[in-house]
Parts: structure tokens; C-alpha cells; sequence
């Protein structure tokens, strides 16, 4: 378990990390917070030519409120997001998604960006940023552009990035103080990858009928499944028991979750109903909350 | 804060709980473990292992990597003496077994995944794996034999042609009419138990630094845990060596054994080897993801089990089939997990009739070997639910219908009537009833039927779920100890048990305090060293504060006679008059009257000194209970454990802090084996647990709070100081009462563990 030979290189500005992912890109890999790309070095599963350590990019970090628009850079820490006032009051979801990643040992070195150029379909990030209907900033010596969550993440740990690309920052667009959110999720242990998990966005109006809705499912395919058909079904609809329960076997409909030696396809679509179920209940009670 | 303001001196002895000798090094970061042991000129070694569960392989090139940078040498099987001779049984010795005996590294056939195949040495363990990557093995796999049923079905597979089985050992106790008392009961039970592989998984990995010293021909081995003289023995006798003396092993820190850690594997044969053959200090440490391959796994059993019940409850007959997987190979332990299960499975309980029968097999997994509650872990799980089922079916209070069946307290000493190792199983002392009765009161038992009673929330279901159990204690039947006085009043306690960091020093230091009279803080002891200690047995089973304990209680005593004989002369009274004090000797109501320790010592030399060996062939018994109440969510298959109480009577307490300690780790280990922990395999015999990501241990967010009540009932006939050790009970029955309570939450009947979250909501949905 040790990693096989690398170079390395640790750029101090966004400059220099950008010209040597131009010069390098297709045999390096960005290392951010390495909590998940040094277990994989060493198991010997990567092997990065080159490795370009960007922890020394300050200018990376940071937690900023553009009006009701959160803007967060890719190597600040899931300690700091989870810790962080603004986030928890522009985007509670978020505040609660970061709270199920690993342990706080992990969370202390883990990173946003690092999080999502990773995109592990059982991570917390990915599917909170599509509950949230996020958008990541990408930079290059190419110039940059700013992708929706979908665009952004194409597959199992695979990303629209391109070799020279570097995630720069997330963004998560205001909400109606009014929604209720929730992020719930089911691990074996506390901290492992969940088997799976649902992350709820939801506006109720003046008559209690859902105004807006967006659920977001983790473990449920190769990269973060927005349940469409489910918020449709609950669109204009009254949140009760048995609309929330229709809405979760809707939002399980046709996924194939991956069978593991921790839970069989079947079981995972039975415990992402569950999710679903749960997430939606709890958000539909701080939406009654919040409309107090 | 120093060492001094922490530590009064005071006498601390037996049933007090000062603070452990261990661990002022470990606190301030200053333990040396193996891995922090470093040598001048220390070179690394690197294991080659087989990525295949069963395949052939030809002799391979090692050129490139010797010629790669860094390299000192490549060896191979070829390069072994006798192409290495195997690694002998330490236990339950059996001559059939030998024919599936490893050898240090394979030679044309690997048979589980993980198996050595090469040793790369070289002066970084990087280089060393970056070296190994070239090595070209082909490998030409062979069909595989992975479950035990299929390890004995016709036309299996045969792991070892020249043995003519997978079948490495098979044994059968009965006592009884077992045909009667299936004929005469009102009920029997017939079910199949599957256990799940897991293991002990200590913290801290294996590990070895070897070093050669060609001019005095010795060896000096450091990492050394568990059995140092057990295993120099063998070394030695690997070695070729006539003289084990040329061999010293030395016990660092030691990070947790659980059983597995300090036998003896083919690494410990290799590193050595490699010192010699190089010349060099080699270092070895295991990592995460060889200790999950490559280190002893223990637990995988199924068992085809029937209980024959009277309708008022009382217990007739009990009959079990069982089948042991141990894995590609017998290692050192033999039948001893196995043998455990048949001779412990009829537990507290009375049974007129019963037969136990085991067949251990060979199969492509890593071999196995024993892990804390060996073999009873399994069979706790087997009879409990066995007990419960009757319960249920007779409409009989669980509580109840054990109550009923419990050995009397005037039946002890009590012949179970089957055999361990060649020695009859006779349970030494016990009140079960009594322990059972003070348990339901300690722990409110009322209460807990109360809390069962009310709905839960979320749709959570309630059970509650207990389990009886025996342990077991001892022996290795010899343990020596030599108690050192001297004039300053310092006493150093050599003893042949070693530490896997479960407070040796601190509990033999208790006992000398009391047996001697002087006070702990004077107490230093020496373990782990086989240049400096003559002779041990070392520490498992739970054998350490009766056979090491009594060794030095009664060593201690010896020097406590000589220094009062001493004295009497000086001042003319007699020795029953007299009083031992850390200042000397004096006349008990006559404190004036008294000889300095100096000065009696120095009449004696200066320094006395007293060895004692303690033999007893025959095993204690201590015997606990442990109670469930679980919440189960029936949607995720979660179990929540609400409270887990542990009752155990191990005869007599040395230290309660470290009784409560071993009694809540060993109950997490359990929680690993109920709920989590599983060595899972795909078809090829990949394994699929081969990091902590997949094998799941638990963390201190899986491991709730214990109760727990430590009685002292039944002191142990067999040693003086009426221990049975309690290493192990905490784990013993956690599986047992763990799958009651599901059971019971569910109203279904468990017959398998570990209870994943799958697997519950398939109970749940049934």
C-alpha cells in the first residue's frame, strides 16, 4: 500500500496551477484535500505521472455571499462549509448534506472541489448540488465556463472537466427563505458512503400545495438522479402521507442501483424509496415551519 | 504533571484499579511499537502475494527485480531450505491435520488469495513494491472450493490432492441416549446456522524486525507478540537450529492481538530468514490490506442443530452437525476453534443427551485461525437461538424456560461430559441461577419489558434478547514467574505471559502488591523477552491472571516468607507475629520494633529472589449473561441498539477498571460480528473486504454504552487466587443476544449472521 512514482508539484497561484495543467493535463492529477485520491494511489488503483498539489492556492478557499447566491472555492473545506453561517443560512441543505460526509477527521481535510471533480455517485455533495440546482465554475488557460450540475457530471467518477480544466468554485443559487429542505441518508456506519440517501428542496404555498420541489437521489445510479417524475407528481400537489408516499415509489421508478457486497439492487431501491420518503416528510415539516 | 504526583504509594493490590503501568509511555506518544522500532543499516521487506484463490504457477524469472533500484535480494520457495518446511500445530495437535500444513511460501500451487508467493527485500518498502510489480508469475488458475458445504460435496475440488479431502479434521462427542430423549420429547427443533467469516483485525498490524549477528550466530527478532518462547521454539525448529537459545524474541507494544496476532504465519519464518540470508536488519509491517488477506480469519461455520424440548420447557437432547471452514490451511491453532464449538456448546444448561460433531475444511479462503471467544461466539449464537425458538414455540418466557434448564449449583464441580484437547470439560464452579436472578435485578429487567412494550417511533420495531454462556479460561497448563527483591525495596516481577496491551504489568504488579505487601508503585514487571525470561506460555485464552497470576502470587509469597523468617530471627518473635511494610519489617503492635528492608536484605545478599511454575491441566469457567434491547427499522434493516447489558462472574477481580475494559472492547468486537464485520468472496475467490472501506468494523458511533456487573460468585477451585480470567466473555454471546432481540422485534426467527441491513429487511418482509 504504497503509491507508485510521481512527480510533484505544488503551485502557490491559480496561474500556475492552470499552466501546468495545461502543460501536464492528460498525466496529472489535482490533489485537494486527498481523501479519496491517496487511499486509490495507495492501493496503486491511480497512478499519476504527476501530481499538482493546489492546497497552497489560497485564493481557492473562501465561503461568499453574492446577494442570496452562495459561492463557495473548491478548496475550501467541507469543516469550513459545514461551520459556515452563511451557508447555513443560504442553504440549510447544504449545511446538512456536509454533516453526512465521513468523519470529522475527513470533513477537516476534504474539499468541495475535491469532492465534486471526484464525483463518486455515493458521495453527499454531488446530490445536494443537484437538489440545489448548483453550477460549478471551471477554469483554464482556455478561458473559463460555468456548468449546471448535470452537465458537470457525466458518470460514475467521471466529470465534463477537461485534462486542463480545475473545478474553481461552486454556486448555489438562492432559495425562498420559506423552503424546507432535508438530506437524509442510510450508511452501514456512521461516515461510510451511504447505501443511499435523498436530498429535498421544497416551497409550500399559502393553501399548503407544493409550489416547488426538487429531489435529489445518491446511490441511486452513476452520478446524482434528480427524481423528475416524483416532483412532478407532487407539483401543485397537497403534501400529505399519501402524496409523499406516491412520490417516493414514483421516484424510484426504473433506477438500477448497483448491487454490492453491502446491499443487493433490490434492497437499494426499497431503502431509496425510504430515503425519499423520509427527506420529503422532514422538508415538508420545516416548510410549515419556516411559513410560520 | 509527573509520574510521582499521579501515583501514591499505596499498596493497591488485588480488587483495587490503579492506574495502568502501561500506559504513561502510550499517553505521551512514547510507545514504541514494532513499526517505530528502527535498526542501523534496517532494509524492508515486501510479501509477493498471490492475486489468484487457486491456481498453478512455474517457476519465475527474479531478474528485473533484482535489478531493480533499491534491491537487495528477491527469495523464493526455491531458495528455502527444503523448499520450507512446513509450520507446525501448536494446539490440538492432530496427525491427520498435518497433511494441510503451510509452508512458508507457496511452491507451484497458491490456494487462497494473499498467499506468499515471493519476498522482495529492498531499502525502502516503496522500492520494494515498485520492484515487485515486475515480477512475472503466470499464474494458471484451478477451480475453486469457497463454501464449506461444497468444500465436503462429491467431486469437490481437492485443495490438497495428496490428503485425498478437503475434510482436515472430524471429531465426535456424545454422551447421553440421544435416541431417547428424541424419542420422549414433546418438541424438537431442527434449524440451520450459518456464522459469517470475520476476524480479530487489531489495530495495529503484524510486524517484525529481524536482525542476524553472524559472529554469535544469534538472532534477535523484535515484534514479537502472544507466545515468544512458543514461537522461538518453532522458529528454531524452521531454522534447523539445534539450540533455540541462539534465537531471542522481544515483545514491543503490542496494539492488540484478539487471538491472531502472534501466532505463528509463514512471514514469521521469512523475515527472519531474510536477516540471515542478507545479512541485514530486514523490517516487516504488515498493512491494512495484507492484514485483511493474510492474517488468521476465524468464525465461518454452519451448523445443521436440533434440540429435543418437553412441553413444560425442560431440555432432553441437543444434537449438532457442524462444519468449520478453516481456510487453505491448518496454521498453528489446529482444531482448536472447532473442538471449542463441540466441547462448549451445551453451555449452562442441563441435557441428558447430547452429540457434537465437527468437520473442519479446507477451502480457498485465508486460513483460519482463533479470534477472541473462539468457537463459542459461534455456538452461543447456535443454542441461544436454539433456546429462544423453543421458547417461542412452547409459549414459554425466554427468561423463563433458561431458568428452568440451568446446571444446579450443586452440581459443580460439573463433567459436561465432553472432551477439549484430550481433557474431560468440567465446569470448575458456578451459581448460574443466582447470576441470572442478580442480572434481572441489576440491570431492571422490568424495565426494559416495559420499554419493549411501548410503541417506537418511525415504525420501529422493539425486542429484547438474551444469551447465557460459558467461557472458558486457561490453560496451557505451565506458567513460570520469578519475583526479585532488593535492597532499596524494588521488586521486579519476571513472568512468561506477555502483553497484547491488555494490563499484564498492571495486574501482576496487583498481585505481587498483595501477596508481598509492598506497595505497586515498587512493582516493576518484565515480560516478552525471551533473552531475559527462561521460560512462557505466553497470553490467550484468557489464561493470564490464572496461570501467570498464581505463578507470581505464589513466587511472591516465597519472598515474603524469607524476608519474615529473616526478620523473626533478627527480633526473636515469631513470623506470624510480624509485619511486612515498605520500610521494613516490624512487630505488629510494636511498631518500634522494627528491621529495615536493607538490612534484611543485605543479610540475604542483597537481593532475593524466588521462581515458581504453576502447572493446572484443567480449565476454568467463568459464566455471564448478556441482554439486548434493539430498535429495528424494518424499511433500512438498521438495528439500533437501545441498551446491551454484560453480567459475567469470573471467580475473582483482579482489577475492575480492566475487567470493565476488556468486557466493553470485547463487546465490540461482538457488535463487529452480530451486525457488520463479514470476509465476503466473489465467485473466483476474490476477496471483496480487502480494505476498512468494505470490511466494517466498528467505531465508537456503532458501540453504544454497556452495563455491566462483575460478580464474584464463584472463585475458580483451581488456582489459589480463584481467577478465571475475562478476556472474553464480553464478546461471547453478543451475536446471540443480538439476533434474539431481532427476532424478537421482528417475530421472526434469525438463523444467520452478521445481521446487515439487507438481510433484516428481508426478516423484516418475509
Amino acid at each position: 500500500m504504497k503509491p507508485a512514482q510521481f512527480e510533484y508539484d505544488d503551485p502557490h497561484t491559480l496561474d500556475e496551477t492552470l499552466d501546468l495543467l495545461a502543460r501536464h493535463g492528460d498525466d496529472c492529477k489535482v490533489l485537494a484535500g486527498g481523501q479519496s485520491l491517496v487511499p486509490l494511489m495507495n492501493f496503486r488503483l491511480a497512478r499519476p505521472a504527476r501530481l499538482v498539489d493546489i492546497n497552497g492556492v489560497e485564493s481557492l478557499s473562501h465561503v461568499t455571499r453574492e446577494r442570496a447566491r452562495l459561492v463557495i472555492g473548491a478548496m475550501t473545506r467541507h469543516a469550513e462549509v459545514e461551520h459556515s453561517k452563511d451557508v447555513a443560512q443560504a442553504s440549510p441543505l447544504l449545511t446538512e448534506a456536509i454533516g453526512w460526509v465521513g468523519h470529522s477527521q475527513i470533513r477537516n481535510r476534504g474539499t468541495i472541489g475535491g469532492s465534486v471533480a471526484h464525483a463518486d455517485p455515493a458521495a453527499e455533495l454531488p446530490a445536494a448540488l443537484a437538489a440545489l440546482d448548483a453550477t460549478l465554475q471551471v477554469r483554464s488557460r482556455r478561458g473559463s465556463r460555468t456548468l449546471g450540475w448535470k452537465e458537470f457530471f457525466v458518470s460514475e467518477f467521471t466529470t465534463a472537466l477537461a485534462p486542463d480544466e480545475l473545478v474553481t468554485a461552486i454556486e448555489v443559487p438562492g432559495q425562498d427563505p420559506s423552503t424546507g429542505t432535508a438530506f437524509v441518508e442510510y450508511a452501514r456506519r456512521h461516515g461510510d458512503f451511504a447505501l443511499g440517501g435523498a436530498a429535498v428542496t421544497l416551497r409550500l404555498g399559502r393553501d399548503g400545495k407544493c409550489e416547488n420541489v426538487t429531489i435529489a437521489l445518491l446511490s441511486a445510479g452513476p452520478a446524482p438522479v434528480r427524481a423528475e417524475a416524483a416532483e412532478r407528481h407532487l407539483q401543485g400537489a397537497k403534501i400529505d402521507e399519501s402524496s409523499i408516499r406516491a412520490a417516493s415509489a414514483e421516484a424510484v421508478k426504473g433506477l438500477r442501483p448497483t448491487a454490492d457486497l453491502h446491499g443487493s439492487t433490490e434492497y437499494r431501491v426499497g431503502l431509496l424509496q425510504t430515503m425519499t420518503e423520509r427527506a420529503l416528510t422532514t422538508a415538508a415539516a420545516r416548510a410549515r415551519s419556516n411559513a410560520r | 504533571v509527573t509520574r510521582a504526583v499521579l501515583a501514591a504509594e499505596t499498596l493497591q493490590g488485588i480488587g483495587a484499579s490503579p492506574l495502568r503501568k502501561e500506559d504513561w509511555p502510550l499517553v505521551r506518544g512514547e510507545g514504541t511499537f514494532v513499526a517505530d522500532f528502527k535498526r542501523p543499516g534496517m532494509v524492508h521487506a515486501f510479501v509477493v502475494r498471490s492475486p489468484f484463490a487457486h491456481a498453478r504457477f512455474a517457476p519465475f524469472d527474479c531478474k528485473a527485480t533484482l535489478d531493480a533500484p533499491g534491491v537487495i535480494d528477491v527469495i523464493t520457495a526455491s531458495d528455502l531450505p527444503d523448499r520450507g518446511r512446513p509450520i507446525p500445530t501448536r494446539q490440538f495437535k492432530d496427525e491427520g491435520s498435518n497433511r494441510f500444513l503451510q509452508r512458508p511460501l507457496a511452491d507451484g500451487v497458491v490456494r487462497y488469495s494473499g498467499e506468499p508467493v515471493a519476498v522482495v527485500i529492498a531499502d525502502s518498502r516503496y522500492r520494494a513494491e515498485d520492484a515487485a510489480e515486475l515480477l512475472r508469475v503466470e499464474y494458471e488458475p484451478l477451480d475453486v472450493v469457497l463454501d464449506p458445504d461444497d468444500a465436503v460435496a462429491r467431486g469437490a475440488p481437492l485443495l490438497h490432492p495428496h490428503a485425498g479431502t478437503n475434510v482436515a479434521g472430524h471429531l465426535v462427542v456424545e454422551m447421553g441416549d440421544l435416541d431417547d430423549a428424541f424419542a420422549r420429547a414433546d418438541l424438537v427443533i431442527k434449524e440451520e446456522f450459518r456464522i459469517q467469516r470475520h476476524a480479530a483485525v487489531p489495530l495495529e498490524t503484524r510486524g517484525l524486525l529481524a536482525e542476524y549477528d553472524p559472529k554469535a550466530e544469534s538472532l534477535t527478532l523484535w515484534g514479537a507478540a502472544k507466545i515468544p518462547h512458543v514461537n522461538r521454539a518453532i522458529l528454531a525448529r524452521l531454522l534447523g537450529w539445534a539450540d533455540e537459545n541462539r534465537v531471542r524474541l522481544i515483545e514491543l507494544h503490542v496494539g492488540g492481538g484478539f487471538g491472531a496476532r502472534g501466532e505463528f504465519y509463514p512471514e514469521d519464518y521469512l523475515i527472519p530468514f531474510a536477516a540471515i540470508r542478507t545479512g541485514m536488519p530486514v523490517a516487516w509491517v504488515e498493512d491494512r490490506e495484507e492484514n485483511l488477506r493474510a492474517t488468521n480469519q476465524s468464525r465461518e461455520q454452519v451448523h445443521r442443530a436440533e434440540m429435543a424440548v418437553k412441553a413444560d420447557g425442560t431440555f432432553l437432547g441437543l444434537r449438532d452437525s457442524l462444519i468449520n471452514n478453516t481456510g487453505a490451511y491448518v496454521r498453528t491453532h489446529g482444531m482448536t476453534v472447532p473442538a471449542l464449538s463441540v466441547s462448549m456448546l451445551p453451555g449452562p444448561y442441563r441435557w441428558p443427551a447430547y452429540r457434537g460433531e465437527f468437520r473442519s475444511v479446507v477451502s480457498n479462503k485465508t486460513p483460519g485461525g482463533t479470534y477472541r471467544s473462539p468457537g463459542r461466539f459461534e455456538i452461543n449464537f447456535v443454542r441461544e437461538r436454539l433456546v429462544d425458538m423453543a421458547a417461542h414455540r412452547l409459549g414459554i418466557d425466554p427468561v423463563e424456560i433458561r431458568r428452568r434448564n440451568l446446571i444446579d449449583r450443586e452440581s459443580f464441580p460439573h463433567d459436561v461430559g465432553t472432551l477439549y484437547d484430550g481433557h474431560p470439560v468440567i465446569y470448575d464452579s458456578g451459581d448460574y441461577a443466582l447470576l441470572l436472578e442478580k442480572a434481572l435485578a441489576a440491570f431492571d429487567y422490568e424495565a426494559w419489558k416495559l420499554w419493549r412494550a411501548e410503541p417506537a417511533a418511525g415504525g420501529r420495531r422493539r425486542g429484547l434478547g438474551i444469551g447465557y454462556f460459558v467461557e472458558k479460561a486457561g490453560p496451557a497448563e505451565r506458567e513460570y514467574a520469578r519475583v526479585e527483591l532488593n535492597d532499596r525495596g524494588d521488586v521486579m516481577v519476571y513472568t512468561g505471559a506477555a502483553s497484547v496491551g491488555q494490563g499484564v504489568e498492571t495486574i501482576l504488579a496487583q498481585v505481587c502488591a498483595s501477596h508481598l505487601g509492598l506497595p505497586y508503585e515498587r512493582i516493576a514487571v518484565v515480560h516478552g523477552d525471551t533473552g531475559v525470561i527462561p521460560e512462557g506460555m505466553g497470553a490467550f485464552g484468557s489464561r493470564v491472571a490464572m496461570l501467570g497470576g498464581t505463578a507470581v502470587m505464589r513466587a511472591s509469597e516465597q519472598i515474603k516468607k524469607r524476608l519474615l523468617d529473616a526478620a523473626a530471627d533478627l527480633l526473636e518473635v515469631s513470623p506470624a507475629d510480624l509485619h511486612l511494610t515498605a520500610e521494613g519489617v516490624s512487630v505488629v503492635g510494636a511498631p518500634s520494633r522494627t528491621v529495615s528492608l536493607s538490612r534484611l536484605l543485605s543479610s540475604q545478599g542483597g537481593v532475593i529472589k524466588e521462581e515458581d511454575r504453576f502447572v493446572c491441566e484443567l480449565l476454568g469457567f467463568p459464566y455471564g449473561i448478556h441482554f439486548a434491547a434493539v430498535e429495528v427499522d424494518p424499511a433500512s434493516g438498521a438495528v439500533h441498539i437501545h441498551r446491551f447489558a454484560v453480567a459475567y462472574d469470573i471467580g475473582r477481580c483482579i482489577n475492575p477498571v480492566l475487567v470493565e475494559g476488556q468486557i466493553a472492547g470485547g463487546f465490540a468486537q461482538g457488535i463487529g460480528g452480530a451486525l457488520l464485520e463479514e470476509f465476503s468472496f466473489d465467485a473466483s475467490g476474490q476477496p471483496l473486504s480487502a480494505s476498512f472501506m468494505d470490511y466494517l468494523i466498528p467505531t465508537s458511533e456503532e458501540v453504544p454504552n454497556i452495563e455491566i456487573l462483575v460478580t464474584e460468585d464463584a472463585p475458580s477451585p483451581l488456582n489459589p487466587l480463584g481467577v478465571k480470567g475475562a478476556g472474553e466473555g464480553g464478546t461471547a454471546a453478543v451475536g446471540a443476544a443480538i439476533a434474539n432481540a431481532v427476532s424478537d422485534a421482528l417475530g421472526c426467527e434469525v438463523t444467520r449472521l452478521p445481521l446487515n441491513p439487507q438481510h433484516v429487511v428481508e426478516l423484516a418482509t418475509a
